[in-house]
């Protein structure tokens, strides 16, 4: 079964997805705490703008404001049984955007995580997670997104749920992970175990990869961790435009146009095939990577070494593959863990 | 005893259980820590030697692989929770011996944050601890932390930001503070993933914490120097 972003893939070698979306809502008066997805309705001029942002912008897959409409996310505001309508809302905008477009462009539906913990070590089961999935994927595939895209997921445990979700709505997919601790997630998954995990997955996605994270310099390292294990799946980078940094009263994100085209490039030479941006990239970023995509050659795999030199040092030594990893505590032994 | 042998706990003797304690504590076994616990009751232990010795112990090794990154959330959220069915004995047996606390803290998400998860760990961890952990959940004003602080006569206000765009309103609280006169009678800890030690120093917070098991450690330093400043005076 072919789908937009299956022929896309099909006939390019890479594809640009888009940069933030909160960090350019915040920017068009987006009150902090305030659920985005609210403008699906509201201020759908605004979220026209920042679809616009991304597509005019020479993106080829861009995401819908739909982040956080999940029933668990939305409860926060009260609005736990808007999931479908702030989904579908934000799907439909999308989609005349893109059909606006003049080319192809895909409409990816954005899942966001539920923000809770997976039994058994928290509270939320599985089969409420499907179930909250399930809801903003028909809500999204009724708005007329293409593919379903779940990002910044931390457990293995809520990626498989959201897989779960998405098959029973019936919608091909991707995932992204978001690898901000010393090169794992939060929940200690490493690039290694996220092959592995998605290998797992029975409804496969289309591509799968690292999105927001630490740095570009990070999210490089993880992709690079990713194709070391051979994966024949397309992959994905959609790295932060650098590191916040506070400055009077403010905050912005310290990576330049010209440093996000390095690391695009970088992240094609490092084997990713959809590669975009994460917090802090704005439309002047996505032109500046569009244009060096295009325009200069593939290169050869950078080392770590190189990646540094482009573009800073990593958060941490190592990432949590190879050899020189700290043993867990010794244990007295004789205990059966049940 | 074999390798594959059961461990009885009640037939350990005091040493050997608080270590075999450390163990189940680091492998998240409840069950296992409420029976240790008990056993060492029942043997005489004062609650507050069985809360300092052999709970607490256990959890600054835990807390201590987190923060050098060979333990994860997951391992450490269990290990808490083990350690939350220890306190469950030990916390009235403890408040009827009127046994010292180890310090109190309130904690919550800053004004226009809804995000938790990094609050929720810390006060795991802190409760991991030993701490008594008042709760105030997401999007708190200034005046949340502030009487919630007063009225549960806390040591430690904690606050916690994912956004960029709220981080800023610690500054707020602390600043809140200082006008009221109040500031020297809190430790101020900050923490949340877009912080950082540049960004703590900025606002006048007592420190950033980068992660839970950081805070942990930040907390019992600043309340032992408290304690150390209010014996001096």
């Amino acid at each position: 079964m072919t789908n937009a972003l299956s022929r896309l893939l099909e006939t390019n070698d890479w594809l640009m997805a888009d940069g933030a979306t909160g960090t350019n809502l915040f920017n068009m008066g987006l009150g902090a705490g305030d659920p985005p997805e609210f403008w699906n309705e509201t201020e759908t001029d605004k979220i026209r703008t920042l679809y616009h942002g991304a597509v005019d912008s020479g993106s080829d897959i861009f995401l819908t404001n739909s982040f956080g409409a999940n029933a668990s996310r939305l409860k926060l505001h009260n609005a736990q049984d808007r999931a479908y309508e702030l989904s579908r809302l934000a799907a439909a905008i999308a989609r005349e955007i893109a059909d606006a477009a003049g080319r192809p462009v895909v409409v990816a539906g954005s899942v966001g995580p539920t923000g809770e913990i997976m039994e058994p070590v928290g509270t939320l089961t599985h089969a409420s997670a499907v179930e909250m999935f399930h809801e903003t994927a028909e809500g999204l595939k009724d708005g007329g997104a293409d593919v379903l895209w779940v990002e910044t997921i931390s457990a293995p445990e809520e990626y498989r749920a959201a897989a779960e979700g998405f098959k029973l709505a019936g919608m091909p997919w991707c995932g992204t992970m978001s690898f901000d601790t010393a090169g794992r997630t939060m929940m200690g998954v490493t690039s290694s175990d996220m092959v592995q995990m998605v290998a797992g997955i029975e409804n496969a996605p289309l591509a799968f990869g690292a999105n927001c994270g630490t740095g570009a310099s990070d999210i490089l390292r993880t992709v690079l961790g990713f194709v070391a294990q051979g994966t024949e799946m397309p992959v994905i980078a959609k790295g932060n435009a650098g590191i916040p940094k506070y400055q009077d009263g403010h905050i912005h994100y310290d990576g330049t146009p010209e440093l996000m085209a390095d690391y695009a490039v970088l992240a094609r030479d490092c084997g990713a095939r959809i590669i975009g941006g994460c917090c802090g990239t704005m439309p002047e970023h996505l032109r500046a990577m569009r244009e060096a995509l295009e325009n200069r050659p593939r290169g050869e795999r950078p080392t770590l070494e190189r990646i540094v030199a482009a573009l800073g040092p990593f958060s941490s030594e190592n990432d949590g593959t190879g050899d020189n990893i700290a043993p867990k505590r010794e244990r007295r032994g004789g205990r059966r863990k049940s | 005893m074999s390798e594959d042998d059961d461990i009885i706990l009640s037939e350990l003797d005091d040493d050997e259980l608080v270590q075999q304690m450390f163990d189940d504590l680091y492998d998240g076994l409840k069950e296992e820590i409420q029976e240790g616990v008990n056993i060492l009751l029942e043997r005489g232990w004062a609650p507050y030697d069985v809360l300092t010795k052999a709970l607490v112990g256990g959890m600054t090794i835990v807390g201590k692989d987190f923060r050098d990154r060979i333990l994860f959330v997951p391992e450490v959220l269990l290990a808490a929770n083990a350690m939350k069915g220890g306190m469950f004995i030990l916390k009235p047996l403890l408040a009827e011996t009127g046994a010292p606390t180890i310090g109190k803290m309130v904690i919550g998400t800053v004004k226009g944050d809804i995000h938790d998860i990094g609050k929720n760990l810390v006060g795991m961890m802190m409760e991991g601890a030993g701490f008594e952990v008042v709760d105030l959940g997401i999007n708190n004003p200034v005046d949340a932390y502030l009487d919630t602080a007063e009225k549960e006569g806390a040591d430690i206000v904690g606050m916690s930001a994912l956004l960029t765009t709220t981080m800023p309103y610690m500054k707020v609280v602390i600043d809140t503070m200082i006008e009221r006169g109040i500031r020297e009678n809190y430790i101020v800890l900050v923490g949340g993933a877009p912080l950082n030690e540049e960004f703590g120093k900025a606002i006048g917070a007592d420190a950033y914490c980068r992660d839970a098991a950081v805070a942990v450690e930040t907390a019992k330093e600043h309340v032992l120097r408290k304690h150390n400043r209010a014996k001096a005076g």
